[in-house]
């Protein structure tokens, strides 16, 4: 399947990162245009004007929102290379719902983490736990051969959509000065995550440790100065 | 094929959604109510995560999240499509089901809040609708689907069937039909279609619950 494929992303976004995982998995040629999030181009307001955000899929001039629409997209339209979603439908339901879980459950703590201190940081950090205690006990439900989706060496959506969110915590660890994922506590959540970042995919595809945590350092002290305000 | 069990509960829209679906697609169920303040043992078992309605059980096999079970059903049992077959096309449905998903708990909060909260709430809502009202896909067509009802249409009318009871309940307009003439056609057009107009919960019934969850809820809270 041929055509132009432009995906409009920004380096840091796990959402736009899923989008990328997605096309490499695949092993689909695209372009990739960086957003600048404080200025946006006039192409993805134009693209993606009820969200005006980051990804967006343009497939031969065609323009897609919603990463995980876009990989569903991706998954019914390219047929060849690795399936990004089981074929069985039972399956299917079953990691639709724990990326939606990830995406709108997990995600949210976990930037709250980053942009708290004091009291608001405590709440934020004991809802992220319990959102962490229901993905452990998830996966023991849902996935009790060991670490969900991985099949082979290649990413499923599952994969691809909990790698940039959970892959992150190193960085969330280092900018906190203190531990986010504990291994003892959530050990298949961290023997899952750690197989993700090993992988060769990911190696090659996650933003670089040390610009993240620069960012996410940048990101704290903007929250923090504006909290303060 | 196994048998289906949906446990749901009259006044939740997740729940008349999946059944929507069902009744749509012909798929033979049987319906368990759940009484919301005592979740029966099976519901706790069948959903640890959420603990929540709607559930759909088929064979012993659990599904949940209302949109995840729709897009199960249209996999499983492929008659009566609830979904185009052109990937592009279906990626432009599921945008907005999406959207639906993230912006119409608003509506909800217009509900069950005062003050500023309700304000933000109330901009929110409208703003969602402003967007449907312009973007939304087949305008000009019955429905978002065409002339067929779709998952879009479906996700929505778990919003649109339950904005007129919030409105009576909080005194606060939110749909209004003069600056969302697409809507409310839709509206009309969905409330009237066979199966929608069959299943929907008792108008009466739904604004005396709602107005008396309500009651409860803001004389034992602390909102300011």
């Amino acid at each position: 399947m041929a055509g132009s494929v432009v995906l409009h992303g920004m380096w840091a976004s796990p959402y736009s990162k899923g989008v990328e995982l997605a096309l490499k998995v695949k092993g689909i040629e695209y372009e990739f245009v960086e957003e600048d999030l404080t200025n946006k181009s006039e192409a993805l307001m134009r693209y993606n004007p009820v969200h005006k955000k980051v990804p967006v899929l343009v497939h031969n001039g065609k323009p897609i929102a919603e990463s995980l629409v876009i990989i569903e997209y991706i998954d019914e339209t390219w047929k060849e290379g690795p399936r990004l979603l089981p074929q069985d439908p039972y399956e299917r339901a079953k990691v639709r719902f724990w990326t939606g879980f990830l995406q709108q459950q997990l995600f949210g703590p976990m930037l709250s983490v980053l942009k708290t201190d004091g009291e608001a940081q405590e709440r934020a950090v004991k809802e992220a736990q319990e959102k962490l205690k229901v993905l452990e006990e998830g996966i023991k439900g849902s996935y009790p051969g060991g670490p969900p989706s991985i099949n082979g060496d290649n990413m499923g959506l599952l994969d691809i959509v909990g790698c940039p969110i959970l892959g992150a915590h190193k960085v969330l660890e280092e900018v906190l000065g203190k531990k986010f994922l504990d291994q003892e506590k959530y050990p298949r959540v961290t023997s899952w995550v750690k197989a993700l970042t090993e992988l060769p995919l990911a190696k090659e595809a996650m933003p670089p440790h040390e610009k993240l945590v620069g960012l996410f350092q940048f990101i704290r002290s903007r929250a923090l100065e504006s909290a303060a305000a | 094929m196994d048998g289906v069990k949906l446990h749901g509960f009259w006044l939740s829209p997740f729940s008349h959604r999946v059944v929507w679906a069902l009744k749509l697609k012909g798929i033979p169920f049987d319906y368990i109510e759940e009484d919301l303040p005592n979740k029966s043992a099976l519901l706790l078992q069948y959903n640890p995560v959420h603990k929540k309605i709607p559930v759909l059980v088929h064979g012993s096999r659990p599904v949940c999240e209302s949109m995840v079970i729709i897009e199960y059903l249209e996999e499983t049992w492929p008659q009566c499509p609830l979904l185009p077959t052109d990937p592009h096309e279906r990626a432009v449905v599921r945008f907005w089901v999406k959207f639906i998903e993230e912006k119409s708990p608003n509506v909800w909060i217009v509900y069950r809040s005062v003050g500023e909260e309700q304000e933000k709430a109330m901009r929110e809502s409208v703003e969602m609708l402003s967007n449907l009202e312009e973007h939304g896909p087949n305008k000009g067509k019955k429905f978002f689907g065409g002339d067929g009802i779709n998952i879009m249409d479906i996700a929505f009318g778990g919003v649109a069937c339950w904005i007129g009871a919030i409105e009576e309940v909080s005194g606060r307009q939110i749909f209004d039909a003069a600056k969302f003439p697409r809507l409310n056609a839709w509206k009309a057009n969905f409330k009237s279609s066979p199966v929608i107009a069959e299943n929907l919960p008792d108008r009466e019934k739904l604004r005396e619950h709602l107005a008396r969850l309500r009651e409860k809820r803001l004389s034992s809270s602390t909102h300011k």
